[in-house]
Order: C-alpha cells, then sequence, then structure tokens
C-alpha cells in the first residue's frame, strides 16, 4: 500500500494544475445486524483506498461494471456522501471532512448531474422553478425579474424554449428532462461538473444530442467534467483521461487514447473485448469472455482483486496487492503482468490498435515522471 | 423453395386509449428461418416488442386490433384461439424479457418456476422435470446446477438471472426464441457472455432467434437480418452487412452516425437525429421521418412511402422516397465525415430549391 501514489509529484498525471487531488480515499457501508441493538457484521467496501487528480478544464471518465464504486465516488467528490477516511483536495482545500456549512460554498463550485433523468426532477415544480432553485439556495438574484431572465438564458443555452418556463417535467422528453437537468447543474456557473450515467436513460438517436451539449458546454465554460458511464464508447469519445475501476479499486488510468489502444490491466483487456462493435467485419480477432460474475463487494477476494477472474494470475496474484504504478507506458496500471502488446492486438477491435506500431514503450514515458522500467521480469514470465 | 419458420404479413395492431387510437404497429412483413437470427432495431415507442408480443399473443385484449397474418409453420397464430394459442407459447415459440429480475417469481425457487415450463406442455412426472430443470441450468452455464436448482431468483445475479431466464425459453426446444432486449439492463461482460451463449445455443439447437434491440453493436455481432423500425413501421430491411455496408434509409445514417463507436477516430463529431420519436396517436403525414430527416422534400411531406427493394440489390428493402443513386451518394458524403445540414443541395428539389440552387450558381459567377 506504501506504494501507492500518495505522495504529489508521481501523482496520477499532474503538474500542479490540479482542480482535484484524491488521496486513499475510502468509502465503506456499513451492514448491521439487529433492530434495537444494532452491530456492525461488515462492510460493503464501495469504495477502498483510491487516488487519482482531475485537471482543470479536462474530462475524466471513470468505467466500471455495476457495483465498482463509480457512483459512489462521484457522489463523494461533491460530497453527497461522507467519506470513511482519505482526502479530496478541491483547489488544495480538504473538503473530504468539511462541515455542512462549507459544503453549502462547495456546491457552488461542483454541481451534478444525475442518471435518471426522471427521478431527478421534481414532478410538481415548474421547470423555472426547478432551474431557479441553486440561485434560491445560494441568495443570488433575489430580484425575480433578473432571476427569471438568467433562468431563460439557461433554458436556452441547453436547448430548451424559454418560453417553456411555466412547464412541469412530465410535458418534457426523456432528452429534454436530462436537458433540465443540465440547465440546474450550470445555473450558478460551477467549475466542476459530475455527470453520473448522464445518458444510458436515454435512447439512441437522443443520447448524441445530449453528448454534444455537454462537450459544447465544456468547450465554452471550461468545465472540469467527470463523468462516469458503463459504456467504453461513449466514455472514449467524451473524456482527455480515462480511470477504471474494479471493485472500489482504480486498476488503471490513462489518457483515452492510451488506454483504448494498448490497455495494460486485464481487467480493462476484458472490458474493451467484449464492447460490441457496430460492423459484422471489424471485430475483434478473439474475444476473451470474463467468465463468472464481480464478486461481493462485501468481501472482495485478497490482494488483487481481480484474480479469481484473470487469465494471467499466477499465485503472486493472490498474496500481493499490485500498487497503481507506470507500466513503462505513460499509463498506470495496478498489475503484476500487464498485458502485452501480441494480447492487445489478439483481443481487441482492429480499428482500435491499428494506429500503433512498435512496442508500448516507445511513446511512453515523456516528460512526467522519473521512468520506471516496466517489470521485465514479471512480463517475460508469462 | 420452402416456406420460412415464421413469417409475418402485414401485421397491423392498434390500441384504442382515451387518447386516441395508438398505431403501434402499422403493416410490417418479415420472415424468419431455422437457424437464422433477425435483428428489430428500432427507438422506445417504435412498435418493435409490440410486435413480437403479438406473435405470441400477448396483446390480445378488448381494446386490440389486430390485422395481418403471423403464419408459424403455415398456421395463423392470428386466427388461433387463446387454447391453442397456449399450445405453442413457451413450447414452439419462447421468449426472454428484458428485466431479469421482475420476469422470476421472487417467492419461488428457480427449481420450480423451470420445471412448471416443463410440465405446462410435457406429460411428466415431477421428478424428471427436476431432472430436466438441472439438464437445463447445466446447458446455459450455470455452475453447479443441482444447488443452483434450489435456490431463489435474489440469490443469483443479474447475468445468472437472465441465464435462467434463457434456460426456461429453451425448456421445451423451441423452434423460435424471440429475445426482447436480452442483454440491455447488464454490464458489457455480462452481455458478451450472454450473446456467445445464444449464438451457441442456437448452433447446438438450430432454432431461429429474433433479437429485439436498439443496440446496434449487438445485433451486428449476432445477426443475420436486420428490421430497423421506425414509428410502427419497418422503414429499411437486409442482411447485416448491407445495412452496415450500405444503409440505405436517412434514419439508419442517423442511427449509426448518432453512437460513438470503438471503431472510428475519437474526436469524430457526433451527429444527432434532431427532433424526437413521433407520437403514435398522431403520426406525421407522409413519410413519418420527414419531421427529423434533413433530407426532406415538400413532396415527401404528402406521400407515404413503401418498403421496395432497393434498384440493384433484391435482397434490400427500404421505405425512403430519395432515388437510390441520391441515397448512394449521400451516406458516401455521411460516412466521409460531412455534416448532413451541408447535404441539402443533393436533394435537388422539384421546383423552388432548384431555382434557388440556379440562382447560387449565378452568384459564385458574379464572384468569379
Amino acid at each position: 500500500m506504501d506504494e501507492a501514489p500518495a505522495t504529489g509529484t508521481n501523482a496520477i498525471s499532474t503538474n500542479g494544475s490540479a482542480l482535484i487531488e484524491v488521496r486513499n480515499l475510502v468509502k465503506y457501508f456499513p451492514i448491521t445486524q439487529g433492530i434495537v441493538f444494532q452491530k456492525q457484521i461488515g462492510a460493503v467496501k464501495a469504495v477502498d483506498d483510491i487516488s487519482f487528480d482531475v485537471k482543470r478544464g479536462e474530462t475524466l471518465g471513470i468505467v466500471g461494471e455495476t457495483g465498482c464504486g463509480k457512483s459512489t465516488t462521484a457522489r463523494l467528490l461533491v460530497r453527497l456522501l461522507d467519506p470513511t477516511s482519505g482526502t479530496i483536495l478541491f483547489e488544495g482545500q480538504d473538503i473530504a471532512a468539511a462541515k455542512k456549512e462549507d459544503l453549502k460554498a462547495l456546491h457552488r463550485e461542483a454541481q451534478m448531474v444525475f442518471q435518471d433523468p426522471y427521478s431527478s426532477l421534481n414532478p410538481r415544480k415548474t421547470v423555472g422553478s426547478i432551474i431557479a432553485d441553486p440561485f434560491v439556495i445560494h441568495g443570488l438574484l433575489k430580484e425575480s425579474g433578473a432571476r427569471r431572465k438568467r433562468v431563460q438564458e439557461l433554458m436556452d443555452r441547453v436547448g430548451l424554449n424559454p418560453e417553456h418556463y411555466n412547464r412541469f417535467p412530465h410535458e418534457f422528453s426523456g432528452g429534454q428532462r436530462q436537458r433540465i437537468g443540465v440547465a440546474r447543474a450550470i445555473a450558478l456557473e460551477p467549475k466542476l461538473l459530475v455527470a453520473d450515467e448522464p445518458v444510458s436513460a436515454l435512447d439512441v438517436s437522443i443520447q448524441a444530442q445530449v453528448l454534444n451539449l455537454l462537450r459544447g458546454l465544456q468547450r465554452e465554460m471550461g468545465l472540469t467534467l467527470i463523468f462516469i458511464a458503463h459504456d467504453l464508447s461513449v466514455v472514449r469519445h467524451m473524456c482527455d483521461r480515462v480511470a477504471v475501476m474494479y471493485l472500489g479499486k482504480v486498476v488503471e488510468i490513462a489518457s483515452s487514447e492510451d488506454l483504448y489502444s494498448f490497455p495494460r490491466h486485464p481487467y480493462t483487456g476484458a472490458l474493451l473485448s467484449a464492447v460490441p462493435v457496430p460492423s459484422p467485419t471489424g471485430g475483434r480477432r478473439e474475444r476473451q469472455l470474463l467468465t463468472g460474475d464481480v464478486p461481493s463487494p462485501a468481501n472482495p477476494p485478497k490482494a488483487c482483486r481481480f484474480h479469481t477472474r484473470c487469465f494471467k494470475a499466477q499465485s503472486i496474484c493472490s498474496e500481493d496487492d499490485p500498487p497503481l504504478e507506470y507500466k513503462g507506458t505513460r499509463t498506470m496500471a495496478a498489475c503484476h503482468f500487464p498485458l502485452t502488446e501480441a494480447e492487445v492486438k489478439l483481443r481487441l477491435p482492429a480499428a482500435l490498435t491499428a494506429g500503433r506500431n512498435g512496442s508500448g514503450n516507445a511513446r511512453g514515458a515523456a516528460g512526467v515522471i522519473a521512468d520506471q522500467p516496466p517489470s521485465s521480469s514479471s512480463s517475460s514470465s508469462t | 423453395m420452402s416456406t420460412p419458420l415464421l413469417q409475418v404479413e402485414d401485421l397491423r395492431v392498434r390500441f384504442s386509449t382515451d387518447d386516441g387510437i395508438v398505431h403501434a404497429v402499422d403493416g410490417i412483413s418479415y420472415t424468419v428461418d431455422t437457424g437464422q437470427t433477425l435483428g428489430i432495431v428500432g427507438e422506445s415507442g417504435s412498435g418493435k416488442t409490440v410486435s413480437s408480443l403479438t406473435t405470441l399473443g400477448l396483446t390480445r385484449a378488448k381494446n386490440t386490433t389486430i390485422e395481418g397474418r403471423i403464419l408459424f409453420e403455415g398456421r395463423d397464430l392470428v386466427t388461433l384461439s387463446d387454447d391453442e394459442l397456449r399450445k405453442i407459447r413457451g413450447n414452439e415459440i419462447a421468449m426472454i424479457f428484458q428485466d431479469p429480475l421482475s420476469s422470476l417469481h421472487p417467492f419461488y425457487k428457480v427449481g420450480a418456476q423451470l420445471s412448471e415450463a416443463v410440465l405446462t406442455h410435457r406429460s411428466v412426472g415431477k421428478s424428471a422435470a427436476r431432472a430436466r430443470s438441472v439438464e437445463l441450468l447445466e446447458l446455459v452455464g450455470i455452475p453447479d446446477p443441482q444447488k443452483r436448482v434450489d435456490q431463489f431468483p435474489h440469490e443469483f445475479s443479474g447475468g445468472m438471472r437472465q441465464r435462467v431466464m434463457i434456460a426456461m425459453a429453451l425448456a421445451n426446444e423451441p423452434k423460435l426464441l424471440i429475445a426482447d432486449e436480452p442483454t440491455t439492463a447488464l454490464d458489457v461482460t455480462v452481455q458478451a457472455q450472454i450473446l456467445g451463449l445464444l449464438e451457441d445455443l442456437q448452433r447446438r439447437l438450430g432454432m431461429a432467434i429474433i433479437v429485439i434491440t436498439h443496440d446496434l453493436g449487438v445485433v451486428a455481432e449476432i445477426t443475420d437480418h436486420i428490421a430497423v423500425m421506425y414509428a410502427g413501421r419497418i422503414v429499411e430491411r437486409a442482411p447485416t452487412e448491407a445495412i452496415f455496408g450500405s444503409p440505405q434509409h436517412p434514419y439508419t445514417w442517423g442511427l449509426l452516425r448518432s453512437i460513438p463507436r470503438l471503431d472510428t477516430p475519437r474526436d469524430e463529431e457526433l451527429v444527432p437525429i434532431s427532433g424526437r420519436p413521433p407520437s403514435l396517436i398522431q403520426r406525421p403525414s407522409g413519410c413519418h421521418f420527414h419531421p427529423r430527416c434533413p433530407y426532406v422534400r415538400e413532396a415527401h411531406k404528402r406521400i407515404d412511402p413503401r418498403l421496395e427493394p432497393v434498384t440493384g440489390d433484391p435482397g434490400h428493402f427500404a421505405a425512403c422516397l430519395l432515388e437510390t443513386d441520391v441515397r448512394s451518394r449521400i451516406w458516401r458524403a455521411l460516412q466521409a465525415g460531412e455534416d448532413p445540414a451541408s447535404l441539402r443541395h443533393l436533394v435537388v428539389e422539384d421546383q423552388q430549391p432548384m431555382r434557388a440552387h440556379a440562382t447560387h450558381r449565378l452568384a459564385s459567377q458574379e464572384e468569379l
């Protein structure tokens, strides 16, 4: 655990330009037994010691299967949940232990867009008052005419008709409701927007509308975006960097280009291998199927949590937890036996690896860090 | 040519509601052969689910009008009585539903629910039915079936529940399996497992499969033919390679261009389909897609296109009023990354825009 990149400079890709620095963040949900005298009999380890940085103005994607802790991470970052331990530095200030009064200031800077546009809007309020809520809560734009004008500007910005100010959420389609959610989130001009599966509840033809809106807003307002999704194609399209989570741990973090063309963690490889490509010819050579299900986060496997499903696992994987570290390239992965070029080529859709030539080491390690050679002993031993 | 296993002819399903008549399925035709997989693609409300529920007689109700024919091995399922249909449903035609959690009864053990599927159609004893249940669980790759058969649905994960659903559907070795969004509620890794399982089972059991989905990636992986539905109609139908290789309908183009995919450059702009799916009560005039179509002509707002064979490609059907050569020019331009809005000039209007085109040319000559 000591090697975990907790110290500033070896950070997960940043040179002091970070908006958020997450260090050793942990969130356990207690499992209790008994009705009157409750005692804790265990814990769901939703997020278990993760560290990463988010740079100003970038889009960081978080991907993983159901139950890997990606939504918990999102909620921790805007402090909708209280962390069990660890620090979250937002512009240098630790918000992990911030009190309720201080959180109000945080929420002017960090806002969230939720997954389900049907349940995240109060059905009894008009759209105008939903979008105006942030101003009411923070005591801004007290004069009603000015507030209304600003709300209508926001509606126009996200592609809603400003004249629909007095309508109720049920009069809007799913895509339009998600636009309402976005308008509410950007009302206070936050620095950070956390979008938790913002398009997974929408029809395919509508998804692109919302994705383009988010991208446009980011460009215009200089937003930092944390984008959480289970759809790897969407994440590749939206994000500059991507963190892959498995059972509460970040197992790989890299730029989109690197992650999708040369994944190092076998779990990332398996995820990419499983994505269906909408082309009957451009598929992969061999599909690496994961067997079984994700183990319970209440009782995760020891050491490397992926070893129970990993095709490269050896005895060390169940004894020694691999730290998240640079694997010769610019990619950080937590694995004793990272994927080799040949293994990647075999598993990924041909189009993803096509642009690459030479070995992964050739392009990596430029600048940022003192290079750590890839653990050559381990990769050759397979 | 032998008769296909399932032949749907001009099927129409209407529901009368308080708000008006919902034209859920509006004259669709398709066939499925033994050993083949048909994909039905469309958004929510396009009628894809209703059409297959009707095949199983699951839309029969007082307020429903069903017209057309659904020939299954030569018998018209539309005219069968409820009792006769019940003998086919779950026996010769089986269905897998989208949400495995709500499709399994939470009070009964998985084994009991599987046995029920067997006992409904076979006169076998309880122990034989149980043995069959274990066999089925093994068939769909559930480890330790002897033990799992006595467990409740809540003890299974999402992917495992979907496997149980598939096992139940296969209980009587159906000739046709209808899978309605079989992987939508599942993670990609589990989705890949389930798709692999379906393909494998089809090879071993030789059944026909209809997959209903909104995910173009899923249909590309496992189907032989694809029907694209929009507003209750099939707007394009073709072999899978043709749908992805030379799609003919603007809606299909929209679907293909609006999803981010792993095999295109990362920074390629997504081109959304503007607007939203139409109401099935008050449908747009003319071509139902015209309010969202970037290549609409005035005439398209009045004329209703029929599903017709594409010139030079007899297995490929499309319901579009644009000429075939115009369509292929537009698709080539779209593939080259052009914006749909910039391609309007390819759609030469009958009168007015002709003139606009001409004046445009005049203007550019003046500039010279």
